[in-house]
């Protein structure tokens, strides 16, 4: 495949079945592979579309500095998206993230402004709402509240999976801004009738890297609870557990946050196997291990890891 | 075999400090008013005076929201794990 440049490869990213976790050949589970967008998460497509809107709507223009409270990939994409560009790039983020991120982010030239550890991503979002008002000029795209991130999904994500799979009656995807979910459900259900739309959101209470939880007592402007089939809570534990199955049964090297995803996706399958009806379950890989290594989520037994991730919250 | 009921710290006054217990019941509303008669207090706590579940209290059956399964109608069997976790004031919906 051929591409004028590295925006224009976004997107169209493999959507492969996974036979040895899949219960039957009447029930399918499928992994859609965001880890195979330009910086190697889900976040490429709303980035990029946030930003072309921005522009159309004539917000940003050419030395524009763009500000977004952002626990990692978002903020990634945005860099990345900003120095091809040619946008200044201020994250606002916990500042108990993970070292791969934060070099990450310095590598395309982003500036970080880091947020206290004990507030959050809301505490990231509250720093990054005030600095937006003390600087005019800033642009902040606010990926909780902008609508070009559902758009996104709906205008890619969703038509990729149904043009890959006719048959698909299942989509799971973490819940974080919503943004993934909201987009490919709405789309998903104007196209397959009685398609499940199924969330997975991190356990209050459990420290789960890459997830960012709702019942923090912040509901993301883009959430309609009526585009969902049903929600699942994932706890630490369970999340590694599938994380590290993903691997070790289909070779699939994920980050924490997709084996929530995987975890709910199993559990709807069995609900299928149950009520005898048949299944095409298409799950979300929203990125790929790598920025989680030195979490200590791969190593040793999944009790160890389970210690390990207890306090390291925001990724 | 019964169904697994988690509780979250702040209920634990209730259960003599236990973080789970076991019930039993065809719905999470018989389960409930089964774990009240041997923990009496508790269904007080997860069950307003409309006979809803309470605002902030969020009640997972199999890691699923109880709220898309029918609420206190959801049907619930043995090995079930159900568990109950406090929503941060202000939260969600």
């Amino acid at each position: 495949m051929r591409f004028d440049s590295l925006l224009d490869s976004l997107g169209r990213t493999p959507l492969v079945g996974l036979p040895r976790l899949s219960p039957s050949p009447e029930v399918r589970l499928w992994a859609k592979l965001e880890d195979r967008n330009p910086t190697g998460s889900v976040k490429d497509r709303p980035a990029l579309w946030m930003v072309d809107k921005a522009e159309k709507e004539g917000l940003l223009t050419p030395g524009c500095t763009i500000l977004e409270p952002t626990s990692g990939n978002t903020g990634i994409s945005l860099a990345m998206v900003a120095r091809l560009r040619g946008y200044n790039m201020v994250c606002v983020m916990p500042e108990n993230t993970s070292a791969e991120r934060r070099q990450l982010l310095e590598m395309w030239g982003a500036k970080i402004i880091f947020s206290p550890a004990a507030g959050g991503s809301n505490e990231a979002v509250r720093v990054a709402k005030r600095l937006a008002a003390e600087h005019p000029d800033w642009v902040m795209l606010y990926q909780y509240g902008n609508e070009a991130n559902a758009l996104a999904h709906y205008e890619t994500t969703g038509p990729e999976i149904l043009e890959d799979l006719p048959t698909v009656t299942h989509f799971v995807a973490g819940l974080g801004t919503t943004g993934t979910l909201m987009g490919v459900g709405r789309y998903l259900r104007e196209h397959v009738p009685d398609v499940k739309i199924v969330a997975a959101e991190p356990r209050y209470g459990e420290l789960v890297y890459g997830l960012r939880n709702l019942d923090e007592g912040f509901v993301p402007e883009l959430y309609d609870e009526s585009v969902l089939t049903t929600r699942f809570s994932v706890g630490a534990r369970d999340a590694l557990h599938c994380t590290r199955q993903l691997l070790e049964q289909e070779g699939i090297f994920a980050g924490v946050s997709t084996g929530g995803a995987l975890h709910a996706a199993l559990a709807m399958a069995r609900k299928a196997v149950k009520a005898g009806e048949r299944a095409d379950i298409v799950f979300i890989v929203a990125d790929g291990g790598w920025k989680y290594l030195s979490t200590g989520a791969y190593e040793g037994t999944l009790e160890e890891a389970e210690a390990r991730l207890e306090g390291q919250l925001w990724a | 075999m019964a169904i697994e009921v988690r509780i979250p710290t702040i209920l634990r006054n209730l259960t003599d400090g236990a973080k789970s217990v076991e019930g039993k019941g065809s719905s999470l509303d018989e389960l409930i008013s089964d774990l009240d008669s041997r923990h009496p207090g508790l269904r007080d706590r997860l069950v307003d005076d409309k006979g809803g579940l309470r605002k902030f209290v969020n009640v997972y059956l199999n890691d699923e929201d109880v709220r898309f399964l029918g609420g206190l109608e959801a049907k619930v069997s043995d090995g079930d794990t159900v568990t109950v976790l406090p929503a941060v004031a202000g939260g969600r919906r």
